[in-house]
């Protein structure tokens, strides 16, 4: 019996050292952290481009995709090399903060306003963002809001104080606020035939759309810009700050913003690429 | 209806061609949650038969405490290893977070109570049983532990199982602590969550058809090694 | 522990020397507020067979376990050749219990792993496990799950055990309460082979008859007190008090 014993238990133990001998426990370091949202993240975006990156130089780039908060917020910690938001005045505060070296535009999308075909409120077509949120809220339609402080969401904020509504008010009611990313509040948005506001990049590649559509769209007002940011390795010395800023510099490169405007999800272009040279 | 219909057709599809995306998310799930278990169980065995068998102030409070971390919800394991892990905090300098190491970590801390207190509950029932005849034998604390232990192999190896299966079905530690990289850190239960994000109902339920499966492989197994060492134990 | 230099004995062939006389003195045991032991005042002389005998109740198994050890005296000592029993003293003793303890092993392993609680090095201990078989007349079952031999089985394994351990000393609590005639009589030979061979036997035993045949002398429990303690034969014959005459005559003694 002894000799079984030692067996089963060699067994286990053997299994033991070759998981942690491949899961990363020795890892080698060619890698980076990117703190980025879910909103690009379920775009595919990455998908696309990243191995182009990877390719070029060999740098692994390691996504975590959260809400636009939570990413500047683990860039305050050091829990990431790079920070690509879409949140302007919040990445500026970062960088002013001294958490990060310098912002640089990267490219813009734009928002959207899509609910049910039946359109209960009756905003499709219509022009003026804020005029179609201010429809909403008098009609208590459903609307469903990220309510996670994230890029989506604070644009979504300001539009409804331009309109002049305080949707809170509402909230339970006819304004669901889902704490989530745009993936699921998209799903609860089409599960509760609300209408939602969404970047256009994760609408095309959402797969669940259930009859709904794009009512309301082109207003500049729907202009979403994304920044991308290296966290100050002044502030945390462990950042790949080399590495981090050769994904930045890539980027903003021309290769790197051709291989932005070539990401199509049925022959339409997701984003629009806006880095300025020497910047 | 049409969902699952193709969540079974998807999942059909997935296994038969071994897609890679899969198998590497299969394996990464099961070599995180085995890994988690096997070191769980050397910390759940060991804290479970000394609650049994030593005497202490304060045991009491000590078995309750960990009969109820049972229950422990994943995304507070989660967020608790993830605070330790973080670059501010105690631990950062091991650069552990966003690793299949720190996943491994946060199951450990969810599934050690599960097999301590069932452990400790099993070497009870025993102790009832052979307390006197192992003290007559003149048995100390440690070696009552290891007679409990192999004694109640049975009972641990059902723990384990408990163990195993909290591990490979939670999503909520191994999303905070691993941040679900692809390639990297995505899992079975993370996958799952990213595809529904991303309205891939079908394809989301054929991942869940196709853990539950392998979930269900590995319990089988390890019954049959179960009744292997039945077998053997008698040898 | 077994003196690793002593040459290897063998269970059959060794003779033990156990620490007598053993002196109870002004023993007191209380617990949930009742005083099951009351005030016992002993002397067990002989090296053949000693009978502890009472009704139901009278504290003979607390008895028992306060002289191996394994609960301490409110009050009062225990002394063995005049000195109180220590580490290297209770590695000399063994108890048998009403009902078999058996680990969940096969029946050579459960010898084994008390021997190896012993200390007992892997080579000895496979001689001492096969003579001990032998002795219980257990080789044919020694692969065999302990737990699904008999009772009278099961009972002699534990006695086996017991005698695996080299005692000087065995503490038996009624072993053969349960067991049919058969089974009783294999127990029994083992006891007097035991006492032959030198080992002090200490018998908690219900039955009259078991303990004429097996006793030299015999320890009357009641209500926590020795109330007599004589020869076997003088007992039998001629019980001193009420008690005993009473719990003789087969009457319930309250």
């Amino acid at each position: 019996m002894n000799i079984h014993r030692r067996l089963l238990l060699g067994l286990g133990a053997a299994f033991l050292l070759a998981s942690f001998a491949s899961t990363g426990f020795t890892a080698e370091d060619d890698f980076i952290v990117v703190q980025s949202t879910t909103s690009t993240q379920n775009s595919g975006l990455f998908d696309h481009i990243l191995p182009k990156f990877t390719k070029k130089t060999g740098i692994d780039v390691r996504v975590v995709a959260v809400g636009t908060g939570q990413a500047l917020k683990n860039g305050r910690n050091g829990d990431g090399d790079v920070v690509l938001v879409h949140s302007k005045p919040d990445e500026e505060k970062f960088v002013a903060e001294g958490w990060g070296v310098k912002r640089h535009d990267v490219m813009y999308n734009d928002f959207v306003i899509v609910g049910p075909a039946s359109d209960p409120a009756g905003i499709a077509g219509l022009k003026d963002a804020e005029q179609a949120l201010a429809k909403i809220a008098e009609a208590e339609a459903p609307f469903a809001s990220r309510g996670d402080d994230s890029g989506t969401h604070k644009a979504e904020r300001h539009l409804w104080e331009q309109a002049g509504v305080d949707p809170t008010k509402g909230s339970g009611d006819w304004y669901l606020e889902t704490g989530s990313g745009m993936g699921a509040t998209l799903n609860t948005a089409v599960g509760k035939h609300a209408y939602t506001l969404a970047d256009r990049g994760t609408w095309l590649s959402f797969a669940n759309k259930n009859g709904f559509e794009v009512l309301v769209e082109g207003d500049p007002k729907l202009f979403n810009q994304y920044g991308v940011i290296l966290v100050d390795p002044a502030k945390h010395p462990r950042v790949k700050a080399e590495k981090g800023q050769a994904f930045i510099d890539w980027l903003t490169s021309a290769e790197g913003q051709k291989a932005i405007a070539s990401y199509k999800i049925d022959g339409q272009q997701l984003f629009f690429p806006n880095a300025r040279p020497g910047t | 209806m049409t969902d699952f219909i193709d969540a079974f057709r998807t999942a059909l599809g997935l296994i038969a061609t071994l897609d890679p995306d899969l198998v590497e998310i299969l394996v990464l799930s099961i070599k995180v949650s085995l890994s988690a278990v096997v070191i769980a169980s050397l910390l759940g065995f060991a804290i479970g038969g000394a609650l049994a068998v030593y005497r202490f102030p304060g045991r009491g409070a000590v078995s309750a405490v960990l009969s109820a971390l049972m229950g422990l919800p994943p995304v507070v394991a989660g967020l608790v290893v993830y605070l330790l892990l973080s670059n501010v905090g105690p631990l950062g300098v091991l650069q552990l977070l966003y690793t299949p190491t720190a996943m491994i970590i946060a199951q450990v801390v969810l599934v050690t109570p599960i097999i301590g207190a069932l452990t400790r509950q099993a070497c009870q029932d025993l102790l009832e049983e052979y307390d006197e005849q192992l003290r007559s034998l003149g048995a100390s604390s440690s070696a009552i532990v290891a007679t409990l232990l192999w004694d109640g192999r049975y009972r641990l190896i059902t723990a384990v199982l408990a163990g195993f299966g909290r591990a490979i079905a939670e999503v909520g530690a191994v999303m905070i602590v691993g941040g679900n990289i692809d390639h990297v850190t995505r899992t079975m239960t993370t996958a799952i969550a990213l595809e529904t994000s991303k309205g891939n109902i079908a394809l989301a339920l054929a991942l869940g058809i196709v853990l539950l499966t392998i979930a269900l492989a590995v319990n089988a197994s390890l019954i049959w090694v179960q009744r292997l060492a039945n077998r053997l134990a008698y040898a | 522990m077994l003196d690793p230099t002593s040459p290897l004995r063998g269970v059959s062939d060794r003779l033990a020397s156990p620490p007598l006389p053993v002196e109870i003195k002004g023993l007191v045991y209380e617990t949930g507020g009742k005083r099951v032991i009351d005030d016992v005042d002993a002397t067990i002389e002989s090296r053949r067979i000693t009978a502890i005998m009472g009704p139901n109740g009278a504290g003979k198994s607390i008895l028992l376990r306060l002289m191996h050890g394994l609960i301490a005296p409110t009050q009062g000592e225990i002394l063995w050749a005049g000195r109180p029993a220590d580490r290297s003293m209770a590695y000399r003793q063994a108890m048998v219990f009403q009902r078999p303890v058996l680990l969940r092993r096969s029946v050579a392993a459960n010898v084994s792993h008390a021997l190896g609680l012993r200390g007992v090095g892997r080579d000895k201990r496979a001689i001492c496990v096969d003579e001990a078989l032998k002795l219980a007349g257990l080789e044919r079952q020694a692969s065999m799950p302990a737990r699904v031999l008999s009772g009278g089985e099961q009972q002699r394994l534990c006695l086996a055990r017991a005698l695996s351990l080299d005692p000087d000393v065995l503490f038996l609590d009624e072993p053969t309460s349960s067991l049919d005639p058969a089974s009783t009589l294999a127990i029994e030979r083992l006891l007097l082979d035991a006492q032959r061979r030198g080992i002090k036997v200490i018998l908690v035993t219900h039955d009259v008859g078991q303990a004429r045949r097996l006793a030299h002398d015999v320890m009357f429990l009641h209500h926590g007190r020795v109330i007599e303690h004589q020869d076997s034969q003088d007992f039998f014959d001629n019980p001193q008090s009420e008690g005993a005459r009473g719990f003789l005559s087969g009457g319930l003694v309250l």
